[in-house]
């Protein structure tokens, strides 16, 4: 994506920058892709030619970054392409997207990762590849992590197919560490989980189908944070490495990460708005859109995801966005992939509930959504708005209510489960890097 | 809850009074002249759809149907299109432009009458899916309790099964009867106990419904019941699950002794297919208690009031009518 020169004076609006601490009435100068200035409303002062951008009455905050999406290209542009999942991301607010390896081939190489990133790839927004932690996901042969680092990988996992042995785990995050990338692990033990498609419990029983049980889950996340401790005894207790847990979805998870921080342990989780939201009931009469992995959860579980979001053990919500075609999930619930799209109805689910039913201060949710995740993996001058980040931007309206229709998504794919969910929170502008990449329907220039 | 009136997918969306409803036409069906009954669904199509092997119920919907004068087509995964990759929404909407009023599926996946309803808007009977449900063996299984048990009885309410034991023995986890019958059962007011090990029947299921309890021993289970319904263990469920058989068989297994010890009376059941020497001996399979062919007999008159209601009830949402 090329910077384009030019300036843009975002007028009036409501800037709301949790990193910055600011909370008030600003107008936002940007210039060649970056924040120029921060002014009091109407104070700022810009060339005739600049584009104006009226935010009276709008809130204006930082980009969203979603650490954790799947762009499905290379390999399967049938469900999604960077192109379609970018737009997607613009939509919904997003103007950071950590995309995942789990394409076809596996982005395990520097070249899969620049290509990624190539200009031909027509991103609407920026993509920050995460590489595959072992040669094609197998779980046995570290990749260069240099290399990677140096292509633009910002992290490593092995995504949908978790790092089981504690030898390759232990090497991978020594290696990871050494290298400064983050380790996100995918926390599933797939020994307790073969033949399952939904949650363990009474409903998996009732419908007949196989269950995930939740030690599938925490166990493995204990499993890490114990390496993670031995590592950092080996180094005289100096900190080692950054442990992220991909989607928590059970209170034993989110209890681990607690301990391990208490502990000093740099571990950091996130949770997708499904898992705070839905509960396994919601498969229903086999719903196979409310098939992902990990599977919904318990009610206690799904409590225990907003309780570790309103107390702060959770450092970021990230969708998941799971495209699949639609041909791919009118099937048998048991042979349907897994996954869910997520970056057009994020904003909208988080503010509806998060914010607006459940009372968290507008600012924790815009953070939650951006300078956490930013912050967590290392994006520098993204997720904020100070003088000299990134222009990413998004001006929205946080009171408009507004009913999400999957036909109307910009991404390829439309299997969601929140079809006709009323969300609250309009984005009318998505700026990245300087240029307008979204404009909503009532947008006035 | 199925979008087609006439769909029997799960015994769930059955109310008491839907199941009086059934069993009556079931016995009026069974008493009609043959030739009548074959004028009741003349000439209309019915498929039925089959993934998985099957003797009694393939057959006794196949008779059901061409009893009220349908014509049913059979489709098998190993002899059609669906060996070639088509889809199951596929398969169903071809047998709806072939002329298929309602379809009766069998297949391994738990849920997939809720897709074939979905994508065809047809009436579907559930013959058996994965490890969820087989409604029409329920009802059977009903209709044989209550001829031995409630003789004469002509409707059933929520008190026809008051002070009824049934005992549904082994396998559970896998078997798609004892979910259909733990669930409809109760509906009637009759009390399951599901005895057999932790590996096959788990604390949770418990939980499905009301008027369900677990018995681990088998003899204390027993004592308490009227009826015994053993069932197989399903070795193609059973993904990895290390069982010890001979284990199981000291401890679950029905044979004379412990049936003349702990339950001379009761009525001994089995959905078939039975594995004599396994679940239970032969001696039992084949003694005065055994009603297990009776159970066979009854489905073809259940199955036929299910058909005759898939057909009559039509369908709430369109489709070809």
């Amino acid at each position: 994506m090329s910077v384009i020169p030019g300036v843009i004076l975002i007028k009036g609006g409501h800037l709301i920058d949790p990193a910055a601490g600011v909370d008030g009435l600003r107008d936002v100068v940007l210039r060649d892709g970056r924040v120029a200035e921060i002014a009091a409303a109407g104070k700022a002062k810009v060339d005739a030619d600049a584009q104006v951008i009226d935010a009276k009455g709008l809130t204006v905050a930082p980009g969203l970054v979603d650490i954790h999406v799947h762009l499905r290209e290379p390999g399967q542009g049938h469900k999604e392409t960077i192109a379609t999942g970018t737009a997607a991301a613009a939509a919904g607010g997003f103007t950071s997207v950590a995309a995942m390896p789990n394409t076809v081939p596996t982005n395990d190489s520097p070249e899969i990762t620049r290509w990624m990133q190539a200009p031909e790839r027509k991103a609407s927004v920026r993509v920050f590849p995460i590489g595959a932690a072992t040669r094609g996901l197998k779980g046995e042969v570290l990749n260069d992590y240099a290399a990677l680092k140096a292509a633009g990988v910002v992290a490593v996992t092995d995504d949908g197919h978790p790092i089981l042995k504690d030898s390759i785990m232990r090497e991978v995050l020594k290696n990871a560490t050494r290298n400064g990338l983050s380790v996100i692990q995918h926390a599933e033990d797939t020994r307790l989980t073969g033949g399952c498609s939904m949650n363990a419990g009474v409903t998996a029983f009732r419908l007949g189908l196989r269950g995930m049980p939740p030690e599938a889950e925490y166990g493995l996340v204990e499993r890490d944070i114990r390496l993670l401790s031995e590592l950092t005894r080996e180094v005289n207790g100096h900190k080692v490495g950054h442990l992220h847990v991909a989607h928590t979805s059970t209170a034993q998870a989110v209890a681990a990460v607690r301990q391990a921080r208490r502990n000093g342990l740099r571990v950091t989780c996130e949770v997708a708005p499904h898992h705070f939201l839905l509960t396994e009931e919601h498969v229903g009469a086999y719903d196979t859109n409310a098939k992902m992995n990990p599977p919904l959860r318990s009610a206690a579980d799904r409590d225990a995801m907003i309780q570790g979001i309103m107390d702060g053990v959770v450092d970021a919500i990230a969708t998941d966005h799971a495209p699949h075609a639609a041909h791919e999930k009118e099937v048998e619930f048991e042979r349907a992939p897994n996954g869910i799209t997520g970056l057009e109805s994020a904003l909208g689910l988080s503010l509806r509930w998060l914010h607006h039913e459940w009372k968290m201060p507008l600012g924790r949710v815009l953070s939650l959504l951006s300078a956490q995740p930013a912050a967590l993996l290392g994006l520098k001058g993204r997720g904020t708005l100070t003088v000299g980040s990134y222009a990413d931007v998004m001006v929205f309206d946080p009171k408009a209510e507004w009913v999400f229709r999957a036909k109307d998504s910009r991404s390829k794919s439309k299997n969601t489960p929140f079809d006709g969910w009323t969300m609250q929170g309009k984005v009318r502008w998505t700026i990245s890097e300087g240029r307008v990449v979204f404009k909503g329907e009532s947008a006035v220039e | 809850m199925p979008n087609s009136a006439g769909s029997v997918m799960s015994v769930n969306s059955l109310t008491v009074e839907s199941v009086s409803e059934i069993l009556a036409l079931a016995t009026l069906l069974e008493g009609e002249d043959p030739l009548k009954r074959a004028t009741r669904l003349a000439k209309r199509r019915i498929a039925l759809l089959f993934y998985e092997s099957s003797t009694r119920t393939r057959t006794s919907f196949e008779l059901a149907a061409k009893g009220l004068g349908a014509d049913t087509t059979l489709v098998s995964s190993l002899s059609s299109s669906i060996e070639k990759g088509e889809t199951l929404k596929d398969t169903g909407l071809t047998l709806r432009a072939l002329g298929a009023e309602a379809i009766i599926l069998r297949h391994p996946s738990s849920g997939s009458p809720w897709l074939l309803e979905q994508e065809t808007r047809l009436p579907v009977l559930n013959a058996g899916d994965g490890m969820h449900e087989h409604p029409s063996q329920a009802l059977l299984d009903l209709r044989t309790i209550l001829a031995h048990l409630r003789p004469g009885v002509e409707t059933v309410t929520a008190e026809t099964l008051a002070g009824v034991t049934v005992t549904i023995v082994g396998d559970i986890l896998h078997s798609r009867v004892a979910r259909s019958n733990m669930l409809l059962l109760p509906k009637l007011g009759a009390r399951v106990i599901l005895c057999g090990p932790p590996q096959l029947l788990p604390a949770v299921a418990v939980e499905a419904g009301p008027g369900i309890e677990i018995e681990r021993d088998l003899a204390t289970a027993m004592k308490q019941s009227q009826v015994v319904m053993m069932l197989r263990i399903q070795a193609e469920r059973l993904a990895g699950l290390q069982l010890d058989l001979e284990e199981y068989k000291t401890s679950y297994q029905l044979n004379e002794a412990r049936l003349a010890e702990h339950a001379p009376t009761a009525l001994v059941m089995h959905p078939g297919p039975i594995i004599r020497g396994l679940e239970l001996t032969g001696e039992v399979a084949d003694g005065p208690q055994s009603v297990i062919l009776e159970q066979v007999h009854h489905g073809v008159a259940i199955r036929m009031a299910l058909v005759e209601r898939a057909l009559t009830l039509g369908n709430a949402t369109g489709g070809r009518q």
